[in-house]
């Protein structure tokens, strides 16, 4: 209990002190997430209107797939890019491994699937009301994904939340691909996780807070994105 | 298509920026983990890079793990504590040679109580018969490390097979040496760690150091650069630059100027050419 | 509203459906079955090429799926649909439906136009005259779906007419709206009918049907009872059915 309370103190003080190192986690946290969340946009979503306005034979089969990959442990997806990625490895020649570029890729990787699955089930519920005077107005598939991903953007945006978050709460992936080299890959889960192990729990979890607090930021900046939405009827 | 196409042409690009950006003035140090959780990379780097341009990046895992980063290739340099394992490394052909670089000793740390009375001992072999004898907790790393390795030749030397009571009385974390430490203190475990883990340590609870100063608890760590016959994209330079002078005397007096609350961590005893 | 007689969007800068090339409407032995249930059969229906065709009946009686089979929405389970020579499913393009409850797009007034004059290639130019004509540039830049339920159908119908069709579908449009806001829908489709539109309806309201058909269709238990011109039907129905319909007597 003691380090709880240690750790709020610890927490506020680290902010308060205007701690570099600590800002530079900061800052490299939000940019490899925010950036992983905006390429798995990128490849998500069309993906999931694909998935929501058609019908083909084995769709089933691939939505269970694209469900199930939403369980995707981080580790694995760390261990599938560090062997690519690997010097001995078919991308090796890039020189990508243990840079925030590869933590990048993996955290994409990890959260594409999520970001198709869920806004697949958006995008099919939306469509199951605009079908049939999409249909009657005779748009074709590009036409009707494009309308469908820009009139439930408000509802997407909490899609790509769900991603954010999985990404930015992550560890077992950046940590294998990123290295957790200190002013190159260090970010908030892997200083977490090297506090933890050097047996500083309050730094610990006084980091843990502020990555929570990040978290509780962003998700606010969103909400209140969703609301004014809201007020104009377009959720 | 076209997009997931952009994509990579786009991470491609991203890619070799970074790669030509990074150039030949930074190598990666495959290191096990007691080295950089103590603070020693910390301390050394920066009077390393005052005298030369040469980024050092750090990658600390287990020494098994860093072995196996290193034999592919994602490592300019392997700094760890498993000596047999070093030999077979450059007998392989991964690294150039090996060299003796610093040493410390593990130290089997328990709980105030003491349940198997090993307190005092200085007998390691003995310690860990009797704590398998008295059925007290002990918590072991079971991840191949350069600690685990060096208990399991204990426990062959004190024989008893710990492995048949897996689960039991013999909990095997299979995670880093902190966490570890994390687990066993939590469950009331005996465990044994290097010392220089344990001083940096900083959730001791009301643990101490039981046994201690068996020339059998020696643990040295050595330094080999890879091999660019092996490996073609190491950065030999760079790499030799650092190992030369972690060895040199510059290095070795500041690996034993490093201290954790007025007790010195490492004992530098790198061969003088 | 005065206007109307001179809609802006006529003239000159796009050819007028003057010939609508889509009639006359040719069905023949039209059938749909769902799970072996005939819910239409037997129906055959001439439709020249201009007025306004009001489809009654009770309810259940099929009145919206026949008008979905003629747009090509559903397939028929038997039976044929000619528009001027075309399937259905080819001359949907040309055609467009209103239905009950509007679908508007999660967006404002003007970008639910906007969306249809885009997507039909037409000039979005168009969109303030087709807003002006249903009486909606005042809210041009307001969130569609915080019209009330007239205003939303109006903007259903602006937006009908943004695809320039040569047929107009409507389907029970006004049902749920005030007397006000029938008559400026009416309004509005009876002076694109007047300019060419072929306008084909269904209805329960027979005041409606009195005012803007110039035939009725008359469908029961799934077939055709009745097809005459309106001023016969309603004064002098044919069948018992359609005659207890109009009296407001409960049709089985």
């Amino acid at each position: 209990m003691q380090s709880i309370a240690d750790a709020f103190t610890l927490a506020l003080q680290l902010v308060l002190s205007g701690n570099a190192d600590l800002f530079e986690i900061v800052a490299l946290s939000l940019r490899v997430s925010l950036t992983a969340t905006f390429l798995a946009c990128l490849c998500g979503l069309p993906l999931g209107a694909f998935m929501a306005i058609s019908r083909f034979p084995g769709r089933g089969i691939l939505l269970v797939l694209m469900n199930a990959l939403m369980g995707l442990p981080p580790v694995v997806v760390g261990l599938l890019v560090y062997l690519h990625l690997s010097r001995s490895g078919p991308l090796g020649f890039l020189g990508l491994l243990y840079t925030p570029t590869a933590m990048i890729i993996a955290q994409t990787i990890l959260i594409a699937p999520i970001i198709a699955a869920l806004s697949r089930q958006v995008l099919e519920d939306l469509h199951m009301e605009y079908a049939e005077q999409f249909r009657s107005l005779c748009l074709n598939q590009w036409q009707t994904v494009t309308a469908l991903l820009w009139d439930a953007r408000y509802s997407l945006l909490t899609v790509g939340l769900a991603g954010f978050g999985r990404a930015v709460a992550e560890v077992g992936a950046v940590i294998i691909v990123g290295g957790n080299i200190d002013h190159l890959t260090r970010v908030m889960t892997t200083a977490i996780a090297l506090e933890t192990s050097k047996g500083d729990l309050a730094l610990a979890l006084a980091l843990g807070l502020l990555l929570l607090t990040i978290a509780l930021g962003v998700n606010a900046a969103v909400q209140s994105l969703r609301m004014s939405a809201r007020r104009q009827a377009y959720v | 298509m076209k997009l997931s196409q952009s994509l990579c042409a786009s991470i491609a690009a991203l890619a070799l920026a970074g790669s030509v950006a990074a150039a030949d003035q930074s190598i990666i140090v495959q290191s096990t983990t007691s080295t950089a959780n103590s603070g020693l990379y910390d301390y050394l780097l920066p009077l390393f890079q005052d005298k030369t341009d040469i980024q050092v990046n750090v990658v600390a895992v287990g020494t098994g793990q860093a072995i196996k980063n290193a034999q592919n290739c994602d490592g300019d340099v392997l700094l760890v504590h498993a000596k047999a394992s070093e030999l077979d490394f450059v007998e392989a052909g991964y690294g150039t040679a090996r060299t003796d670089l610093m040493y410390n000793d593990f130290v089997i740390v328990g709980p105030e109580a003491d349940p198997a009375a090993v307190g005092g001992t200085t007998d390691a072999q003995a310690a860990f018969a009797k704590i398998a004898a008295s059925g007290a907790l002990f918590a072991s790393r079971g991840d191949e490390s350069g600690t685990h390795k060096k208990e399991k030749s204990l426990w062959a030397e004190s024989g008893v097979d710990p492995s048949a009571a897996s689960g039991q009385w013999y909990r095997e974390t299979g995670s880093g040496m902190g966490a570890t430490l994390n687990a066993g203190i939590g469950m009331g475990a005996y465990v044994m760690t290097d010392r220089a883990t344990w001083i940096s340590f900083g959730n001791k609870q009301d643990y101490k150091i039981q046994v201690e100063g068996d020339d059998d608890l020696f643990n040295q760590y050595g330094v080999i650069p890879v091999n660019p016959a092996k490996c073609p994209s190491v950065h030999v330079d760079a790499a030799k630059k650092f190992t030369d002078w972690l060895i040199s005397d510059e290095g070795q007096s500041a690996i034993a100027a490093f201290e954790v609350g007025n007790q010195q961590l490492f004992f530098p005893n790198a061969p003088k050419n | 509203m005065s206007s109307l007689g001179t809609i802006a969007f006529t003239p000159n800068a796009i050819p007028q459906a003057a010939a609508p090339n889509l009639m006359p409407l040719r069905v023949r032995d039209l059938g749909l079955s769902f799970e072996g249930e005939a819910v239409l059969s037997g129906v055959n229906l001439d439709l020249g090429p201009h007025g306004c065709t009001a489809i009654m009946g009770p309810n259940g009686a099929g009145k919206s799926l026949l008008l979905k089979l003629l747009h090509g929405l559903i397939s028929p389970t038997t039976g044929e649909i000619n528009w001027g020579g075309q399937t259905a499913a080819a001359a949907m393009a040309r055609q467009a439906l209103v239905f009950q409850k509007p679908v508007l797009l999660r967006r404002s007034v003007a970008a639910n136009i906007d969306f249809v004059l885009r997507a039909k290639g037409r000039p979005r130019s168009l969109c303030n005259a087709l807003l002006d004509h249903v009486g909606l540039a005042q809210k041009a830049r307001q969130p569609a779906r915080l019209l009330s339920g007239g205003e939303a159908q109006r903007l259903a119908l602006a937006r009908a007419l943004a695809t320039e069709p040569d047929v107009l579908f409507l389907d029970e449009a006004t049902a749920s709206l005030d007397p006000a806001s029938i008559l400026s829908i009416e309004t509005i489709v009876r002076d694109a009918c007047a300019r060419g539109v072929r306008v084909i309806c269904v209805t329960h309201d027979i005041g409606q049907a009195r005012r803007l058909a110039d035939d009725v269709v008359f469908l029961q238990g799934g077939r055709i009872a009745e097809h005459s011109a309106a001023r016969d039907f309603f004064s002098a129905p044919q069948t018992t059915a359609a005659r207890d319909y109009l009296n407001g007597r409960l049709v089985l």
